[in-house]
């Protein structure tokens, strides 16, 4: 079950944000709500089927210059296979 | 010591005891509410506005069956209008391709579809009713929409040789989720628990299969299994603790802490026709009567895992113990534990599981078991006769 770093996560049917727009934010799924604050919003926040994996580890990268490029990496990548088991997301193949 | 957590984070809505199943599994209650007892859609619109005002955030529409409320759309559009995420649990029926778009259309978040069996003869043995056909005609609706599935297959002493060929019709169709919950013995599922407790063989086996199809399809069908917890070694933390996570509203708008909070005698119920949901959840008498640990007796009292699992299911130590306060029998601390033992005695018994190959009692040809895989070879019971079944009723 490894991510293709080039695959365009977006949030699977009937996964959805609750509509308050106030922190911490609400993913909402099939008998589960997950609460979202920081790092994790930002990353699901780009699970919207145009940013590659790569792209969202770049951002994230980015935002959090002071932290291990690597762990960022590290944590992105457990954070999006946690929501795959979950089956909150789907991966969108790498455009051919 | 009565506080509550700060809200309620599911509206368990049981629209209807009305049902065009009778299964013998059912954990509604055995009396069931007459239909011109029912809240109207104007009350429920109401009920699902103060759940969201008190911060809950998923509502489940279940019943007996919530298709056939007549207003099933406009109950779904007034829960999706206040931004709860709506659940419909449902058996399929009564459905058809053009009521599915509408049911997605208004909003629906996510559709979750019972299955009684992996094939027609026991599912409908089951369920008292030709239903498997129209479940396995939804399965294919579903390929079109863009919904998030779940199935349900409720799994039993009758039917866990089929967990094989459940999980394939589960495969081949659009579901992310499929659910394989163990009965659990409140209402009709109580009165048939003889006939519906697997064996402990069956279990080990079942776990087995399941454990390795849950790997096979991670990220793919998220697959989860759910254990009769006679067999455990400690309770289920059952609804999350006793008015912690959830209400449960009844047809005529009773409210609940959960679905089998009538057997225990004395307790007080609200009704959201006289007072506001988050009063309810505040101040009902049947809500506060267990939350917190003021109630428990030893050895829960003292008990390390109270904070864990609340000492398990105040309505099952009423059925098992006769006494609400009761440490659940399941658990193996509980003074009542030797009750359950000898149960799973008579179930596990070498006489009970040799017992005598008599054809079914239907009228059906006994069908031919599956022999495809070892898997399925030690979930196989002998054939037992069919049992006398207590079938759930429609209410009037």
């Amino acid at each position: 079950m490894s991510i293709d770093l080039e695959s365009r996560p977006r949030l699977a049917p009937g996964c959805r944000m609750e509509e308050k727009r106030q922190e911490p934010r609400t993913l909402l799924m099939p008998e589960r709500a997950l609460r979202l604050n920081g790092p994790s919003l930002e990353i699901v926040e780009r699970c919207d089927g145009q940013h590659t994996v790569q792209q969202i580890i770049g951002e994230l990268q980015q935002r959090y210059s002071k932290a291990e490029p690597a762990k960022v990496e590290q944590d992105i990548l457990g954070y999006l296979a946690l929501l795959q088991k979950e089956r909150a997301l789907d991966f969108e193949p790498r455009n051919t | 010591m009565n506080e509550p957590r700060s809200n309620p984070l599911a509206l368990i809505a049981e629209l209807t005891h009305r049902c065009p199943l009778h299964c013998v599994y059912c954990s509604n209650p055995l009396e069931l509410e007459a239909r011109t007892t029912e809240l109207s859609t104007l009350e429920w619109s109401r009920v699902f506005q103060e759940a969201a005002s008190l911060g809950v955030l998923q509502a489940d529409f279940t019943g007996g069956e919530p298709l056939t409320r007549p207003d099933i759309l406009d109950l779904i559009r007034a829960a999706r209008a206040t931004g709860l995420y709506v659940n419909l649990i449902t058996s399929g029926l009564p459905l058809d391709e053009s009521r599915l778009e509408g049911l997605v259309q208004a909003g629906l978040d996510h559709f979750q579809l019972s299955f009684q069996g992996a094939r027609e003869g026991i599912a409908n043995e089951i369920s008292g009713t030709r239903a498997h056909a129209q479940k396995l005609r939804v399965l294919e609706w579903l390929k079109r929409h863009r919904l998030a599935v779940t199935l349900n297959f409720v799994i039993h002493r009758r039917n866990i040789e089929q967990l094989p060929e459940m999980l394939s019709l589960a495969e081949s169709s659009s579901a992310s989720r499929v659910e394989f919950a163990n009965v659990q013995y409140y209402g009709w599922a109580f009165a048939n628990r003889d006939s519906l407790l697997p064996t402990r063989e069956q279990l080990t086996h079942s776990i087995d299969f399941l454990k390795k199809a849950q790997e096979r399809l991670a990220g793919k069908i998220k697959v989860e299994y759910v254990v009769p917890d006679y067999y455990a070694r400690f309770p289920k933390p059952c609804m999350g603790g006793w008015a912690q996570k959830l209400m449960l509203i009844t047809p005529s708008g009773e409210a609940l802490p959960c679905h089998a909070a009538k057997v225990i005698p004395g307790l007080a119920f609200e009704n959201v026709k006289n007072r506001n949901l988050g009063e309810i959840w505040e101040v009902s008498d049947a809500f506060r009567r267990f939350r917190g640990e003021s109630w428990m007796q030893e050895p829960c009292k003292t008990c390390d895992r109270r904070a864990l699992d609340f000492g398990g299911c105040r309505c099952q130590a009423f059925l098992l113990a006769a006494d609400a306060t009761a440490t659940d029998p399941v658990c193996s601390l509980a003074p009542q534990r030797p009750k359950v033992d000898a149960l799973l005695l008579t179930i596990n018994s070498p006489a009970a599981q040799a017992s005598a190959c008599a054809p079914a009692i239907t009228g059906e040809a006994t069908e031919p078991r599956l022999a495809d895989s070892s898997a399925d070879a030690s979930l196989r019971t002998t054939a037992e006769s069919k049992p006398a079944w207590l079938y759930r009723p429609n209410p009037s």
